[in-house]
């Protein structure tokens, strides 16, 4: 049982994500700058989130006629919240900011809600091409959702339990990303999938001039692309207590475990990222439910022979 | 008591939602303000003790506004809300049917004489809930299993203008399936 | 909090939804207004089983069983639409009066 964190932690958390989003945009941009010769330096292209963060605060908000401001701004607004809500069950080595009884569900609830949020932002500006990318992200929600929810699944069926510290306690011993690889792999590919992001990020596509993002500047600009790396990081960092044993390795304490697996997975993330092109939502679709749907329901019958024999 | 609070709170919002659904002109602000009365009943389910329930019902819903509002901005004939509009038949009786029923409801409510609680709740009620559904009630589960089949199957025909023989031809010996949108497996 | 406040907010929630239900000409709106009366019915279920029998789980499987409906009911309502939509371009129950069994 991991104990209750102290009232701050809750005040923390959204700083602490920030920071991993803003490290990760980092490495991202690092990577970037190398690929291309005759790029910024490691330090200039290592700053430049930063620096494009400034700049969105000091940059005048863009505004377009007959804009429903209202839902444009609650969708906006919804992505960093999702992101930060869904990342309080994650547990920092044995502590966690929420530890509810249905910590996975709440999980799921909670990302789910960038669907709508996606989709606000994009109806919002009243502008053709943000709201194809608004629909974008609502057909990859489709494709990538059913997969997702039956890795979180098998999770919870290998502990027994849908208390994320229960599914860390199982973990004793024996990862659960070596019994249940599949389930990792799909979870790997829905994470950037749901922070529409990578090869994931049609909807923010350049073939739709930005999609969602298309209207968007300043404030509302950071909001939206900033709340997906800490989707993205939210995502990364709960495949730890999922499948890697959380906060479990020796000699370090329990915190630093989860940060060093989080920064791993983010690392492979974004690396694989590069190799990888823009996938159209109607490929990613039929391969979902061709290939990793009954994947996923075949590990899920693996996991639960080998709960049941127990 | 803050869990009064709490109550009154998405009790307000839930009933309020639900009344700004059929007049607000904007289809989308419709779907969403639909989306946060049964949020709010989600809410309301977690406070009643039922933590999975209320979080599957925030996750349930949530999915289905954000496919309703397609489906709204699809088939409604003001989608972006830039003029009022009414599209409503028969209001004034309709008002009076409603509150009837809701009088009806409401005096049951308050005059029934409802039993004391019976026995306390399972330490887990979500473990009780899996159990019965797969113990005594596991004629309900598999019953609710074929009617979401049927429902896969029925949807897929109702809203389809294609059939087999569009996709594979007539003698259906085609290789490839000819279908308008090439999907992700090269078939 | 008792089970007669939450019971009057289910109803509160029934008699909106038929409201909608009986008002509203367009399908997809109507079936807004069978969302909301069925989210009264969860309500509903839920209250009760927590004032009155929490020992079973009956009402919890109420819980489940209004929950699928409403999915089944989203689903097939948007595909009969799609469907007479195609066939005559309306989506007003007015227009469809021959569905009339």
């Amino acid at each position: 049982m991991p104990e209750a964190a102290p009232l701050w932690a809750a005040l923390v958390l959204p700083v602490a994500l920030c920071l991993a989003a803003v490290a990760a945009a980092a490495f991202d941009a690092v990577l970037g700058g190398d690929a291309r010769r005759g790029g910024p330096g490691v330090l200039a292209a290592a700053t430049a989130p930063v620096r494009e963060g400034l700049r969105l605060l000091a940059q005048q908000r863009r505004t377009t006629p007959s804009a429903d401001v209202a839902l444009g701004r609650i969708g906006l607004g919804l992505v960093p919240v999702a992101a930060v809500l869904a990342a309080a069950v994650v547990p920092w080595g044995g502590v966690s900011v929420a530890d509810p009884v249905v910590g996975i569900v709440w999980f799921n609830a909670m990302e789910v809600l960038a669907w709508a949020a996606v989709w606000l932002a994009g109806w919002g500006p009243n502008s053709a091409l943000s709201l194809i990318g608004g629909y974008r992200f609502l057909a990859q929600g489709l494709a990538y959702e059913l997969p997702h929810m039956l890795a979180l699944t098998i999770a919870g069926l290998g502990a027994e339990s849908l208390r994320v510290s229960e599914v860390v306690g199982a973990q004793q011993g024996l990862w659960f990303v070596v019994w249940m690889p599949a389930a990792f792999a799909v979870y790997l590919l829905s994470a950037p999938a749901m922070s529409f992001w990578g090869p994931f990020g049609h909807p923010l596509g350049r073939d739709v001039a930005g999609g969602a993002a298309a209207e968007y500047s300043g404030v509302d600009r950071l909001l939206l692309l900033g709340g997906r790396w800490l989707l993205l990081v939210a995502t990364a960092a709960f495949s730890v207590p999922l499948f890697l044993g959380g906060g479990q390795g020796p000699l370090l304490p329990g915190w630093a475990w989860t940060l060093l697996k989080t920064a791993a997975v983010l690392a492979a993330l974004i690396v694989v990222r590069r190799m990888l092109p823009v996938l159209r939502m109607e490929r990613y679709m039929e391969f979902a439910w061709m290939v990793l749907v009954p994947l996923a329901l075949l590990q899920a019958l693996f996991v639960a022979i080998v709960v049941l024999n127990r | 008591m803050p869990e009064n609070t709490v109550f009154w709170v998405l009790a307000a919002l839930a009933v309020g939602g639900g009344v700004m659904v059929f007049r607000f002109d904007s289809m989308a602000r419709a779907t969403y303000a639909l989306l946060l009365s049964l949020l709010c009943v989600g809410g309301m389910v977690i406070l009643l003790g039922l933590d999975y329930l209320g979080v599957v019902i925030v996750l349930m819903m949530t999915i289905e506004m954000a496919i309703m509002a397609v489906f709204m901005v699809m088939y409604m004939m003001n989608p972006a809300g830039l003029m009022p509009m009414s599209m409503q038949h028969n209001k004034k009786g309709a008002a009076v049917v409603c509150t009837g029923v809701f009088l009806l409801m409401a005096s049951g409510i308050v005059l029934a004489p409802w039993p004391p609680r019976a026995g306390t709740a399972d330490d887990d009620p979500t473990k009780a809930l899996g159990e019965s559904l797969m113990g005594p009630q596991m004629l309900t589960m598999m019953t609710l299993g074929f009617a979401l089949f049927a429902t896969i199957v029925a949807t897929v025909l109702l809203a389809t203008h294609r059939g087999r023989y569009d996709r594979l031809g007539d003698d259906l010996r085609a290789r490839r399936a000819d279908d308008p949108v090439p999907g992700g497996v090269g078939r | 909090m008792n089970l007669e406040l939450f019971l009057l907010a289910a109803a509160a929630l029934f008699g909106v939804g038929l409201f909608g239900a009986l008002t509203q000409q367009s399908v997809v709106m109507l079936m807004m207004g069978l969302e909301l009366m069925l989210g009264g019915v969860i309500l509903a279920a839920a209250a009760v089983w927590h004032y009155i029998a929490p020992a079973a789980t009956d009402g919890q499987v109420l819980v489940v069983l209004a929950v699928t409906v409403m999915a089944v009911e989203m689903a097939i309502g948007f595909a009969v639409v799609t469907a007479l939509f195609r066939a005559r371009e309306v989506d007003m129950t007015d227009e469809a009066g021959d569905l009339r069994a």
